[in-house]
């Protein structure tokens, strides 16, 4: 099937799904109407889609966006690429774990690498990084450590376990910290985020 | 008929000078059954050839390991074929794979569990600096930075060869030990190397600067060129566009 | 207050249960997999895995490199089924930038996807059986087989494990002399293991009891929680992307898609010992019909060999997938018409495999467990990618 006869088939099941063509996949409109046109495909008999195949998400600098790509392992159809768009300071986007529960997992793992919370996920922690892990690794203006200069929070914590930190060493961190800078790996925080273009 | 008796002796002396003996006479003992070694030599060569590593595998390099313990190259041949899973029993740990920031406090931790004498094999780039994936937000650069290591071993992965010949520069470096210096029998020995914590970016401490320091200047580029990290872009692709373009036919960007 | 101490051994007798911590330093668990697993005596009552463990930001480093750079970090995902991994990437970009395949190109990306299947269902055989119990020793078997393909893999791509053969439009270069000859000479010796291999464990007692009616997974769950490859079809599902998809040219071999009928551990071991015997009739087909000489890389992708960083896909996205050992494995790429993709996904069958672990152990005993995590077959490079 052609991504407009699915749009009109969808929209045909449900007249208030509001659904735009982005190449070959359907963006949803309305993030919220998300879990409806998944009903819609799951209901559907002309699509019986019974698998979700992949969840994943992007970041588009002016907003992020997640994409989904279903499969009827039935009718041997495939894919049917949904998509939904949500703001980059509160990115909000409804759970599909209710009706898929293949997206548990990748939900979580979007949520690790982008910070897109997923409403109604039922243990949305993060996946792979640890629990006080700070930031969004895969949005395009994360700025990551350097790794061979100290920060004043190491200085610290090797004082505390009394080990011997060269004077060379102390007066680089030392150095950073009144300047206010962060010791990173791409450009000092003062700069502004390593990508200009972001929001 | 005369029973024949086989009997070996061995005379173990504690003194300098022992390795001194004649070889001529050393060799005329030897076909009498008697044997003249230094307490060194034979301690050494009682933990050389019995090597214990502890069964840890971390990525791709932990399958070379088990090829390397497997029936083909049969680590056995060397003594070191016992992966014991508890570091309480180890003397070797091969750290074979890349360290993430995640797993570095755990490896930490296993190293400070090996009773002594206890060594460390980095087996791969990986594990050795971070290898291809140096440049991860996740991502150890190296596991020396904090524990001492004594033999590097590169390769992505090295072949079980390669690590058959670590093991035995491994032996080697035993081999060279004297039990009058050896740490581990001095007073007030203290092996326990700090476990790095969580922080919000990365690890703390980012490197214990008792077992490693960064290099003074960085000449990774001039040794071995242009990074291969192209760098991050200000300006996303426009696929909505894309699709009105596509749909009115109009001319590629 | 009753003193505890007092009560006698009966059926209200009061009971905690117990927190233990599975990993990720485990000879069980492949690799740095952790489990967090909570037993009533020696019964599951429940299971969280935790991972993260060998995260490589894979995906960060593609994002920021060309598109052929990525390439060798495919093969590091599975580290099994290195040209599988290939095989994917190379599909999902081909389909981004419109390259078509030469035919021999194709036959011998199905002759080494097809032997890194055999591979990697040979070692997880073995690794399942060290869960088992049989420490080690079916595992040297295994290895031993698997060297004898490895040394193939050598004399093609030049490295055993991490082959980074494949590239976009074709592959690397052609096969050395003779060695469609030595595929066979392996092809005839393989089977011959593999019955000698099940004549020992297919009727086996103790694998038969350790593994039937073990980790039950219906076919509606399997389905729902997006469950692929052997998995899958061990669930009874015959879905094979091999068949569905006919990519590449898959569509011209003709082969059987082993289906199991209840779903446990020995329907997913016996449906992988099916599958390897299936590889070996498409490597028989593809073997005969292989042209004997031809292009191996696409005129049209044969310039950005050298100059990677001219290879500029246009705009658009692109998900290729394919059957890896381990089930569906997905690329989903994102071009801004620049040398970097904007977005690389992996879609890591190993992971989203794992999302029914808890519901196959609870009410399983500790030790089952195990068996049921390497039955599903994890590999941990893939799993966090």
């Amino acid at each position: 099937m052609r991504t407009e006869e699915i749009r009109d088939h969808l929209q045909s099941l449900d007249s208030s799904l509001r659904l735009r063509i982005v190449l070959e996949s359907l963006l949803v409109e309305n993030p919220e109407d998300l879990a409806r046109a998944v009903r819609a495909l799951k209901s559907s008999p002309r699509l019986k889609i019974d698998f979700l195949s992949s969840v994943t998400a992007a970041d588009y600098l002016d907003f992020l966006e997640t994409v989904y790509h279903f499969y009827s392992v039935e009718l041997r159809i495939g894919p049917v690429v949904l998509r939904a768009r949500t703001r980059r300071d509160d990115p909000k986007i409804p759970s599909l774990c209710g009706l898929f529960r293949s997206a548990e997992l990748q939900e979580r793992e979007a949520y690790d690498m982008f910070g897109i919370r997923f409403e109604g996920h039922p243990d949305l922690r993060r996946l792979f990084m640890w629990d006080n892990f700070e930031g969004w690794p895969l949005r395009k203006d994360y700025v990551q450590e350097d790794s061979d200069v100290l920060e004043s929070q190491d200085l610290a914590w090797l004082e505390k376990n009394s080990i011997h930190v060269s004077q060379e060493l102390k007066t680089r961190a030392l150095d950073l910290q009144a300047r206010g800078l962060r010791a990173d790996a791409q450009r000092p925080a003062a700069e502004g985020p390593a990508n200009s273009g972001a929001p | 008929m005369a029973k024949k008796e086989s009997r070996l002796g061995v005379i173990l002396a504690h003194a300098p000078n022992v390795s001194a003996i004649d070889e001529g006479l050393k060799s005329e003992l030897s076909k009498k059954g008697v044997v003249v070694t230094t307490l060194n030599h034979l301690y050494n060569w009682g933990r050389s050839s019995s090597i214990w590593p502890m069964q840890f595998g971390l990525a791709c390099c932990a399958i070379e390991m088990i090829a390397t313990a497997c029936a083909r190259y049969d680590m056995a041949r060397f003594g070191a074929e016992l992966f014991r899973a508890s570091p309480r029993q180890s003397d070797l740990m091969i750290v074979a794979g890349t360290v993430t920031k995640k797993m570095a406090p755990q490896v930490v931790r296993l190293y400070n569990q090996m009773p002594e004498p206890k060594y460390c094999i980095t087996m791969g780039a990986c594990a050795i600096a971070g290898g291809p994936f140096i440049d991860g937000y996740n991502v150890l650069r190296g596991i020396d930075r904090y524990i001492p290591v004594d033999v590097h071993l590169p390769g992505c992965p090295p072949r079980p060869e390669a690590l058959l010949h670590g093991l035995m520069q491994l032996q080697k470096k035993i081999e060279s030990q004297e039990i009058e210096k050896t740490a581990w029998y001095q007073k007030g020995l203290k092996r326990e190397y700090p476990v790095p914590e969580f922080g919000p970016r990365g690890l703390i401490p980012k490197f214990n600067p008792e077992v490693w320091q960064p290099r003074a200047k960085d000449n990774r580029k001039e040794r071995y060129g242009e990074p291969i990290l192209i760098g991050k872009k200000i300006k996303a692709p426009d696929l909505d566009a894309e699709t009105l373009r596509r749909a009115s036919g109009g001319p590629a960007k | 207050m009753k003193n505890k101490t007092d009560t006698p051994l009966t059926e209200d007798f009061d009971t905690q249960t117990l927190q233990i911590n599975v990993g990720p330093q485990h000879p069980a668990t492949h690799g740095v997999f952790r489990m967090d697993l909570t037993l009533d005596g020696e019964t599951v009552v429940r299971l969280k895995p935790v991972m993260g463990y060998l995260h490589r930001n894979h995906e960060q480093i593609a994002e920021n490199m060309t598109y052929a750079a990525s390439m060798p970090y495919t093969d590091r995902l599975d580290y099994f089924n290195s040209m599988s991994n290939n095989f994917g990437y190379a599909l999902a970009v081909e389909k981004l930038a419109g390259i078509e395949v030469p035919e021999r190109a194709d036959y011998i990306r199905v002759i080494l996807a097809e032997l890194t299947r055999i591979v990697n269902h040979i070692s997880v055989i073995g690794f399942l059986l060290n869960d088992l119990g049989a420490f080690f020793t079916p595992l040297t078997y295994a290895f031993r087989e698997r060297e004898k393909i490895l040394d193939l893999f050598e004399e093609i791509a030049g490295s055993r494990m991490m082959c980074n053969y494949f590239r976009f439009g074709g592959v690397k270069r052609d096969l050395p002399p003779g060695l469609l000859e030595r595929i066979r000479t392996m092809m005839d010796v393989f089977p011959r293991f593999l019955d000698e291999f099940e004549a020992l464990l297919t009727d086996n007692d103790i694998l038969c009891l350790r593994c039937q009616n073990v980790g039950v997974l219906g076919r509606e769950l399997a389905l729902n929680a997006g469950l692929s490859g052997p998995m899958l079809r061990a669930s009874g599902l015959g879905y094979d992307i091999r068949k569905v998809d006919r990519y590449s040219i898959y569509g011209r071999f003709d082969f059987k898609v082993p289906v199991g009928s209840k779903g446990d551990v020995y329907d997913r071991y016996y449906v992988r010992v099916l599958e390897m015997r299936e590889s070996l009739k498409i490597l028989d087909q593809a073997l005969r019909q292989i042209p004997s000489s031809g292009d191996i890389i696409s005129r049209k992708a044969a310039p950005f060999l050298k100059a990677p960083r001219n290879f500029k896909p246009p705009v658009g996205e692109a998900y290729g997938r394919v059957e890896s050992p381990k089930g569906e494995l997905g690329f989903y790429v994102v071009s801004d018409g620049s040398p970097q993709p904007w977005r690389y996904h992996v879609r890591a069958p190993s992971l989203i495999n794992l999302t029914v672990l808890e519901d196959l152990c609870i009410g399983h005993k500790l030790a089952d467990a195990m068996v049921i995590l390497g039955s599903i077959d994890i590999v941990l490079g893939e799993v966090d990618h």
